[in-house]
């Protein structure tokens, strides 16, 4: 076991070395393999925002209840009465028609329209929040109150939650796909630096074969130097996106505010960019296994060099 | 400790290097293996540690069925055998030291034994001083000796060597020849390929003789 141990410590300074030794092929490749990263990363953290987006403004679905228009209060407060018996609404609040007027009376160039009305248009309101949000219950607790009298209509307020939620969906399958690319990208990457790295040291390789190497042995310092390469990489992709979310925070919140939305950047948590790291370093392992493996499988790896040999 | 029982070798391009060789080697014994160029004195060396296989034929190492062996078990086949090669094979980018270093490095050898047998490996063969020379540094003789001091340093009871005089100079040769039988008179069995046989005059020596790839008559 101490040996184990020593020899994988003994082959990951190995790596580690080599990997000093060619600074400017390290960084080279370490950009190559973040840019490659940098962008599912910042796809999945602009995703995670939009999510939060959705459904942090909407919270859960309400329902709208509009009235008749020419229902009075007596009929608002049989409904409010209703209302609260009713098991499938969490809560409500009620809307006067009046407020309805008073508020869009408010809103810039709507006054003159609706001052030149003869009534108010507006009906009473009232807004549900459910106490169950999912789509069947939605839909029951909706014709439940349509039935009652008195009420004109009810509207379902989570439609473009919804259309944002489809979106999304779409949005993550791309992201997913991107994603796949990219790693295998990143494999082909390492499996491509590691040839190099193998062709390099063939001498030693083969020479280490006839001493009575494993093929272990062979593999292991390839392995690390492509999952320390790998998370160079993914260093430098966790760069680009904290830099990118820097670059655009400032204007979107502008640009929320002036939506209205409380919108701040989430940044990713430390998990994450863990989770990131640990991605690229074992990418570039299985890049850097394929590549010895493919190697060692060589007809005359191991063998004497194929030089002709006269004394034979 | 080695037997050859009927081995043939035939190469992809359809030369015969070995028919029908039969010989063994006791344990403790040094023996020549003599011919001309092209009698098949290398092919019949590198059966010994799976680096070529028999086309037909069986070769066996120290109770071993070398032909059968499977492709994981080679490595620790070969650890057990010191190669010297006629291309000595040294690395040129490290220190004579790290050089013979390597075959204790790769098996796992604990570093602080290791270093003591390197150096003990160095001493053996006259190159105590040199141990932080480069390869490039040191001169024919020098690195043949090299070579050996690799091939010994982690103590196998059988040492192949495949022309270990040839580019040397009579005088070095003989030193050569010297260090090898050295090795023969702790107990190890040396087995080494030369078609100079005059070089090893002085040695107690069995001599196999090859002709076409078979024993000569």
């Amino acid at each position: 076991m101490r040996n184990w141990l020593a020899q994988h410590r003994d082959a990951f300074g190995r790596a580690a070395r080599r990997l000093a030794g060619s600074p400017v092929s390290t960084l080279l490749a370490a950009a190559v393999i973040g840019i490659a990263l940098a962008l599912p990363a910042a796809g999945e953290v602009l995703l995670r925002n939009l999510l939060a987006l959705g459904s942090g403004v909407s919270g859960r679905p309400e329902l709208s209840v509009f009235l008749a228009t020419e229902a009075d209060k007596g009929d608002a407060a049989r409904i409010q009465a209703r209302l609260r018996r009713t098991e499938g609404a969490r809560s409500f609040r009620f809307v006067a028609r009046e407020q309805t007027l008073e508020r869009l009376r408010r809103t810039e160039g709507l006054a003159e329209v609706l001052d030149s009305l003869p009534h108010n248009p507006f009906p009473d309101a009232f807004v549900v929040e459910p106490a169950d949000a999912s789509e069947r219950s939605l839909a029951q607790l909706r014709e439940t109150i349509a039935a009652w009298p008195g009420v004109e209509h009810v509207q379902l307020d989570n439609a473009w939650v919804k259309r944002l939620a489809a979106l999304l969906g779409i949005a993550r399958g791309a992201l997913l796909a991107l994603g796949a690319l990219l790693a295998t990208a990143l494999v082909v990457i390492t499996f491509n630096t590691i040839r190099l790295q193998i062709l390099g040291q063939r001498d030693e390789i083969e020479l280490s074969r006839l001493l009575g190497a494993t093929d272990g042995f062979i593999r292991r310092p390839l392995c690390y130097f492509g999952a320390l390469q790998g998370l160079a990489g993914g260093a430098v992709a966790c760069l680009i996106v904290l830099g990118s979310l820097e670059a655009v925070r400032a204007p979107l919140t502008e640009l929320a505010g002036l939506y209205n939305l409380a919108f701040t950047l989430r940044d990713p948590t430390p998990g994450d960019a863990a989770a990131l790291l640990a991605a690229a370093a074992a990418l570039g392992w299985l890049g850097a296994w394929l590549s010895v493996s493919r190697h060692l499988r060589e007809p005359r790896a191991g063998a004497m060099p194929a030089a002709p040999d006269p004394t034979r | 400790m080695i037997r050859f029982e009927h081995v043939c070798k035939r190469y992809p391009d359809g030369i015969e290097a070995l028919h029908d060789l039969s010989f063994s080697i006791a344990a403790g014994e040094m023996v020549l293996v003599t011919g001309r160029s092209g009698a098949g004195k290398s092919t019949a060396l590198r059966l010994i540690p799976a680096i070529e296989r028999a086309s037909s034929g069986e070769v066996i190492v120290a109770g071993q069925n070398v032909g059968r062996l499977k492709r994981r078990a080679i490595p620790y086949l070969r650890r057990r055998i010191g190669l010297v090669f006629q291309d000595h094979k040294l690395l040129f980018d490290r220190s004579a030291f790290d050089n013979v270093m390597l075959p204790l490095a790769l098996s796992g050898y604990p570093a602080r034994d290791a270093q003591r047998r390197v150096s003990a490996a160095l001493d053996k063969v006259g190159l105590g001083e040199r141990a932080r020379a480069m390869p490039v540094a040191l001169s024919g003789g020098e690195q043949q000796r090299l070579a050996i001091a690799r091939a010994i340093v982690h103590r196998p009871a059988l040492l192949v060597a495949d022309e270990p005089t040839t580019n040397l100079d009579a005088d070095h040769a003989r030193e050569i020849a010297r260090l090898l039988e050295s090795f023969r008179q702790v107990g190890v069995t040396v087995v080494v390929a030369t078609h100079d046989e005059s070089v090893f005059a002085a040695c107690d020596a069995r001599r196999i003789a090859l002709d076409r790839g078979a024993l000569a008559a």
